[in-house]
């Protein structure tokens, strides 16, 4: 299962470089989610995968029996969702932004701050 | 507790400013209360630890490695330290500088989530956790720079938050494939566990992945653009905290990687740190050459001092090491109190673009001393602590026999001196193309009470470092003996050596 998943991330990289090359911020926005969501699937792939073995304690033991899923990565994937949807809501609201304050959504038309006559 | 008063304080100033935020008095007073605190219980806790040597603490009572711990050594208290007095300056000129909207939309609020996410990264000690307490600062980050809405500032903002992003993501990958190779995201156990992976590949993947990640938040050559596209566009005051922490949150975590966790000295490793610190220098210094805009021309030049840290890094003998500490400590005192003198200017003149601005000589002089002061210990006069630093550097990087890299950094600190001379020459030296018009630009004694005490405090602390270098020398080798030295930092986090 883990070559298919590490073949699946390459894929979804592979599509999300394509996205944020791309120079549109919005297409860059989808290229960030898909990105993100990688780097998630990897931390779950580092964790190693078991088939259909909850995590769970059984009632009146203090571990689990048997081979069980990974807990922690988890956590940890649970924690980036969290903050890569914060950030994500901020980055649309930002270009949301740009687009009606500088009229474009092109990276390269964006030359407010470091204008291109800029002799200095 | 003492570990966790950093982050407690900043965090709870955080809530109680957002609570006062309709009241601006009530406001600027708990700020300042908070940033006074957070500098008092960073002096208590680097006491315990001159005393003690590396503190730690496991969080919730989970013993490490399960839990997440707070490690405290010289190098991450030092950094603490100097945070919290950038804290103090950065709350005492913001009172004269940010408007009265962008209290209440959360300046305060801002400032001191950024100040407990900085602290929270420098004390601790597990990678997962240190990318928590990345975004905390970054989120807070992308507040300060877009409060005002200013055009340019949502400009500069756009390029800021895609870069970083991509930065926190490659950061994340690479947590996750340590995490599957070794199993533990504790920095004491990755101590012993990344050596004894077999394959070479996934060590030097991973360290790449790490070096892309922080590299781009340190500003270093070819990932700094978000940089010089960015730190111009806010207040002068978020400009000079950006430049103060910001990057350097990025450096710290590299040395930190690179002296705990991976081995500088595998051979592409070294070459490859060598070669970049070499061309950020360069790259950051010609960039700086060429702007014609105070804050441009400062933002430009921060990246050019990054390179001598990882040089100082890349070198990695004992006396290197000590040089880039040196550096970081120097270049947040140094730079933060340019940019706070270059919004004076701004104030006084007018304008930020040297060419329209001039004749600050005549009228302020005591402001020239105050330019001159830190502009020359960043060029690297003696006795300034820029000389040190750069000396410190420069000689280790003599006895290491890199040769080229030492007059490189030479060569680099006089195209420093060029450009703060031109600072100089236009903005204090030159008359005013419009003397009539800047006459009428004046601030108030109040105003300029707020915004000149921070830079005269942080003018002392340079000079005062400078003249009494010893003792800091003293603090920084043994930090740096820290940091070669890892035993005791394991010892502390773990209880014994494995």
């Amino acid at each position: 299962m883990e070559p298919a998943l590490a073949i699946l991330i390459g894929v979804i990289v592979a599509a999300s470089l394509y996205l944020m090359l791309s120079g549109n911020m919005v297409r860059f926005l989808f290229g960030l989610v898909l990105l993100s969501n990688a780097a998630n699937l990897v931390i779950f792939v580092g964790g190693r995968l078991t088939y259909a073995a909850p995590p769970l304690v059984p009632e009146g033991l203090y571990a689990p029996v048997g081979v069980v899923a990974n807990a922690l990565p988890q956590a940890l994937v649970l924690t980036a969702i969290v903050i890569g949807f914060g950030l994500l809501a901020f980055a649309l609201v930002l270009v949301h932004r740009a687009y009606q304050v500088l009229g474009t959504v092109e990276g390269d038309d964006m030359r407010v701050a470091e204008p291109r006559a800029d002799k200095g | 507790m003492l570990l966790t008063a950093p982050i407690i304080i900043s965090f709870l100033t955080a809530i109680a400013c957002f609570l006062a935020r309709h009241d601006r008095v009530a406001q600027r007073w708990l700020s300042l209360l908070g940033s006074i605190a957070l500098l008092i219980a960073s002096f208590l806790l680097a006491a315990e630890v001159i005393r003690h040597g590396p503190i730690a603490a496991a969080m919730g009572g989970w013993l490490p490695p399960f839990g997440i711990v707070l490690v405290a050594d010289l190098f991450a208290v030092s950094m603490v330290v100097i945070s919290a007095i950038i804290a103090v300056t950065t709350t005492i000129y913001s009172f004269g500088e940010v408007t009265d909207g962008e209290e209440r939309f959360g300046f305060h609020t801002l400032l001191h989530s950024l100040l407990a996410g900085g602290c929270g990264a420098f004390l601790t000690g597990d990678i997962f956790n240190l990318y928590v307490w990345f975004e905390v600062m970054l989120i807070a980050s992308f507040g300060l720079l877009i409060l005002g809405g200013r055009k340019e500032q949502i400009d500069g903002a756009v390029k800021y938050v895609v870069l970083n992003l991509i930065s926190t993501i490659a950061f994340l990958t690479g947590i996750g494939l340590i995490y599957g190779a070794t199993g533990t995201l504790n920095m004491a156990e990755l101590r012993d566990a990344i050596p004894a992976i077999e394959n070479d590949t996934v060590v030097l993947t991973t360290a790449v992945i790490f070096l892309f990640g922080f590299g781009v938040k340190a500003a270093l050559f070819p990932v700094f653009f978000w940089l010089p596209a960015s730190y111009h566009t806010p207040a002068v005051v978020v400009s000079s905290l950006f430049t103060a922490l910001m990057t350097k949150v990025g450096v710290y975590a590299l040395i930190r990687f690179f002296t705990l966790m991976y081995d500088t000295q595998m051979p592409q490793m070294q070459t490859m740190l060598l070669i970049i610190a070499a061309f950020t220098m360069v790259v950051g210094v010609l960039g700086a050459a060429a702007q014609n805009s105070i804050r441009r021309i400062l933002a430009f030049h921060s990246v050019s001092q990054i390179g001598y840290i990882l040089l100082g890094l890349a070198i990695f003998t004992p006396l290197a090491l000590v040089g880039a500490i040196f550096f970081i400590i120097h270049h947040i005192v140094v730079k933060a109190n340019l940019f706070l003198v270059g919004g004076v200017m701004t104030r006084l003149t007018g304008s930020e673009d040297l060419a329209k601005i001039g004749g600050l000589w005549r009228r302020t002089p005591w402001l020239a001393v105050l330019f001159l002061l830190p502009a020359l210990s960043l060029a690297g006069l003696p006795p300034f602590f820029g000389f040190w630093a750069k000396l410190v550097v420069i000689q280790a990087s003599f006895e290491a026999d890199a040769y080229l890299y030492g007059f490189i950094a030479l060569f680099v600190g006089l195209l420093t001196m060029y450009s703060m001379s031109k600072i100089w020459m236009e903005g204090f030296w030159k008359a005013h193309p419009n003397p009539s018009g800047a006459a009428a630009l004046s601030l108030s004694r109040n105003e300029l009470a707020l915004l000149v005490a921070p830079i005269v405090l942080l003018t002392v602390a340079t000079t005062a470092l400078g003249l009494f270098a010893s003792p800091f020398f003293d603090i920084a080798v043994q930090a740096a003996a820290q940091l070669t030295e890892t035993d005791a930092y394991v010892r502390a986090v773990l209880g014994t050596l494995p």
